[in-house]
């Protein structure tokens, strides 16, 4: 069914329809609008789940932690500090391969506190087990979480899925989306079946700590698993062609890139905008494409370099930046690239933290210098607010 | 035989082959605690000792199903336990009982308590109190009582040991109006056992904190816990109560015995009988011992 809705509504009822048992999340700006949707779902009683008011986000995962490993599908959502708060728990729940799904609300971190949007958050993470998924519009947002459920369960990952969405950008703007029934999902997903669960029936120890002789294994493991999820998440994408007749999800997507010269690469709702960019560039004559990065982890290795290879340039829009080190997302793909038969220049262009706006503007700047040669530079910086810095 | 099948058997959750010190405590209470809770339930436990000695993987002393996740957060995994099985109608058949340490239930897990306390959870939550973080290396914790010497409030030329008192955890507790809070100690079996079942029959959140001597972390023979216990107990320093609805409903009565007899067993309060310094805190020690007394009406 099409309708007009927020984007929070969106994740919300997409979330509903997923059939959670245990919701548990602390709210924090600019998820509230989703964790508020399915609170006053739970309270009409149109979804059947059990609702936690947690203290802190700690607990949020925590009890989602405990609730999952009891066997029961859980969800949560943060953003930011909140999603800082519960690194710890984030890193335990994949470690103890817990399968479940987080809506991760993309916003900026402090200092300075800052409510708006960028990828810092998120990007901070990526090394702790999660499969992540970013979303360029609500359509894709309510539809990842979908599939998010079916890849974090399927028996070959059991691996926590976090579907990224831009803060306020996705959040709070409104979009038509076309919203499968209850049994279109309930067809696409099934109820959760754990592999294992605290039962008194079948006792089971969860948790044990390892000694050296062990841990490195067991690293190992989940390292080889969260590889292997690709082919799951690109396989889940199909079914989900299959079941509800569009495209959305899987690991990247390439628009105009075919004769590209220059490729740009960007994750989230900025994407929206790099298209139409191209789209004027192209119309000047400038070979631009874009590509999309939907699955950041595991990092689709093969597929960027398939993708990219043919090209002079490519240019990373960085929403983050690792302070000393600069790029995220191009470090790794300047490594993806190495040693290539055909290696284009990568660009690492950081621009957007905290809210700022990426306009067309901005993207003519980055074009610009990276034509001119620069490598990694800050776009848009207003110099009189450094000069009063 | 499965796991579950010789749980039954051998009537209990806890099982030997662990690793915990001889003397402690702590392995003491948690094997009478599951004699008094039975097969049907699910534990949640918090880094510590007790996690540590009970499942060196592969290995478990857990005849029960049991989690460990992380150190502050044991309150909010048995919050979602219990919250997993009231939606899967199993609330009924199942109990569940968390486990901390006083690190992990005074200090760094405080805020999880409070908000799975607060918010009405039917989890039985039992904190060993050894009063100081054992499984680092006996650091100081919240519930260190006063002028106790530890690797973070040693005594030493400028210092007699820990100079804030120890934390009144089970009136916090209480005060946020659960039906059920208790004191216990690892000497006194058939309290623990009373206790355990007390609140199991209780719905709702219930609180029951365990005073557990450690041999290496307060200093004595290992063979000397029941007697250690004991006298923190008949001297007034652990008064045994038990509260209802945020009021205290019972105390175990005593014939105080002076509080110098329980503390120079200890290596942890040695210092306190060296010189007139110290002598002047073993008497703010027998104030606060008699405090309790007069507080809780102990006297037999």
């Amino acid at each position: 069914m099409r309708k007009m809705i927020e984007g929070s509504r969106a994740v919300a009822e997409a979330v509903g329809l997923c059939r959670p048992d245990v919701i548990s999340a602390y709210p924090i700006t600019p998820q509230t609008h989703i964790v508020e949707e399915l609170s006053q779902m739970v309270a009409d009683g149109d979804i059947d789940a059990e609702y936690v008011r947690v203290e802190s986000e700690h607990s949020a995962a925590s009890v989602c932690l405990g609730a999952v490993a009891t066997g029961s599908r859980s969800y949560s959502a943060t953003t930011s500090q909140g999603m800082l708060l519960m690194v710890e728990v984030l890193y335990n729940i994949a470690g103890m391969r817990l399968p479940m799904v987080i809506t991760g609300v993309n916003r900026a971190v402090s200092a300075p506190l800052s409510i708006w949007n960028d990828h810092q958050d998120t990007f901070s993470l990526r090394d702790a087990g999660w499969i992540q998924l970013y979303a360029e519009s609500s359509q894709e947002c309510l539809d990842m979480h979908i599939q998010a459920f079916k890849i974090s369960e399927d028996d070959r990952v059991l691996l926590p899925v976090m579907v990224c969405m831009d803060g306020f950008i996705l959040t709070h703007t409104y979009e038509t989306v076309d919203v499968p029934t209850a049994g279109e999902v309930d067809a696409f997903l099934p109820r959760y079946d754990p592999l294992f669960r605290l039962d008194p029936a079948d006792p089971i120890t969860l948790g044990a700590y390892a000694g050296p002789e062990l841990y490195h294994e067991i690293r190992y493991t989940m390292h080889r698993d969260m590889l292997a999820a690709e082919e799951v998440v690109k396989e889940v994408a199909r079914d989900f062609k299959q079941a509800f007749g569009r495209w959305s999800g899987d690991v990247i997507e390439a628009y105009r890139c075919e004769d590209a010269d220059t490729i740009f690469i960007g994750l989230g709702s900025v994407v929206g905008t790099l298209k139409d960019w191209a789209d004027a560039a192209r119309a000047m004559g400038e070979k631009v494409g874009v590509l999309k990065l939907r699955c950041y982890r595991p990092f689709p290795q093969d597929e960027l370099r398939a993708a990219l290879s043919a090209a002079k340039q490519v240019v990373v829009l960085e929403k983050a930046v690792s302070m000393g080190g600069y790029g995220i997302v191009a470090a790794e793909v300047r490594a993806a690239l190495y040693g290539q038969p055909r290696t284009p220049a990568v660009v690492c262009a950081v621009t957007g933290l905290g809210g700022r706006d990426v306009t067309m503007p901005t993207l003519d700047e980055i074009y610009r210098r990276g034509r001119e040669g620069e490598t990694d530079f800050f776009a848009g910086l207003r110099a009189e607010v450094l000069e009063q810095s | 035989m499965s796991v579950a099948e010789f749980t039954y058997e051998i009537g209990r959750g806890f099982l030997p082959g662990h690793r915990a010190c001889a003397g402690c405590g702590q392995a003491s209470a948690v094997r009478l605690v599951m004699e008094a809770a039975g097969p049907q339930c699910i534990v949640a436990n918090a880094t510590g000792c007790l996690e540590v000695f009970s499942t060196p993987y592969p290995e478990s002393a857990w005849g029960v199903p049991w989690i460990h996740s992380l150190f502050e957060n044991t309150p909010a995994v048995a919050s979602g336990i219990e919250t997993a099985l009231r939606k899967q109608g199993r609330l009924e058949a199942t109990r569940v009982i968390a486990f901390g340490g006083d690190g992990a239930t005074v200090d760094i897990g405080f805020g999880a308590l409070s908000g799975m306390l607060e918010r009405g959870h039917d989890v039985l939550y039992i904190c060993m109190d050894n009063e100081a973080y054992m499984n680092t290396g006996v650091q100081r914790s919240g519930s260190t009582p006063f002028a106790a010497s530890t690797t973070t409030s040693p005594a030493g030329r400028h210092s007699f040991g820990e100079d804030r008192p120890k934390k009144d955890l089970p009136a916090i507790v209480a005060a946020h109006g659960i039906p059920y809070v208790a004191t216990s100690s690892m000497s006194y079996f058939a309290d623990i056992r009373r206790k355990v079942k007390r609140a199991l029959d209780i719905r709702g959140p219930k609180y029951i904190q365990i005073h557990v001597p450690c041999p290496p972390g307060w200093g004595y023979d290992e063979n000397a816990s029941v007697e250690v216990g004991r006298l923190a107990v008949e001297c007034g320093i652990y008064p045994l109560v038990e509260w209802e609805n945020g009021t205290v409903v019972r105390v175990r009565k005593i014939k105080q015995v002076p509080v110098e007899g329980y503390l120079k067993l200890q290596r942890r309060f040695r210092h306190l009988f060296r010189d007139e310094a110290g002598r002047a805190q073993l008497q703010r020690i027998q104030e606060l011992a008699d405090e309790n007394v007069k507080r809780y009406g102990l006297t037999a």
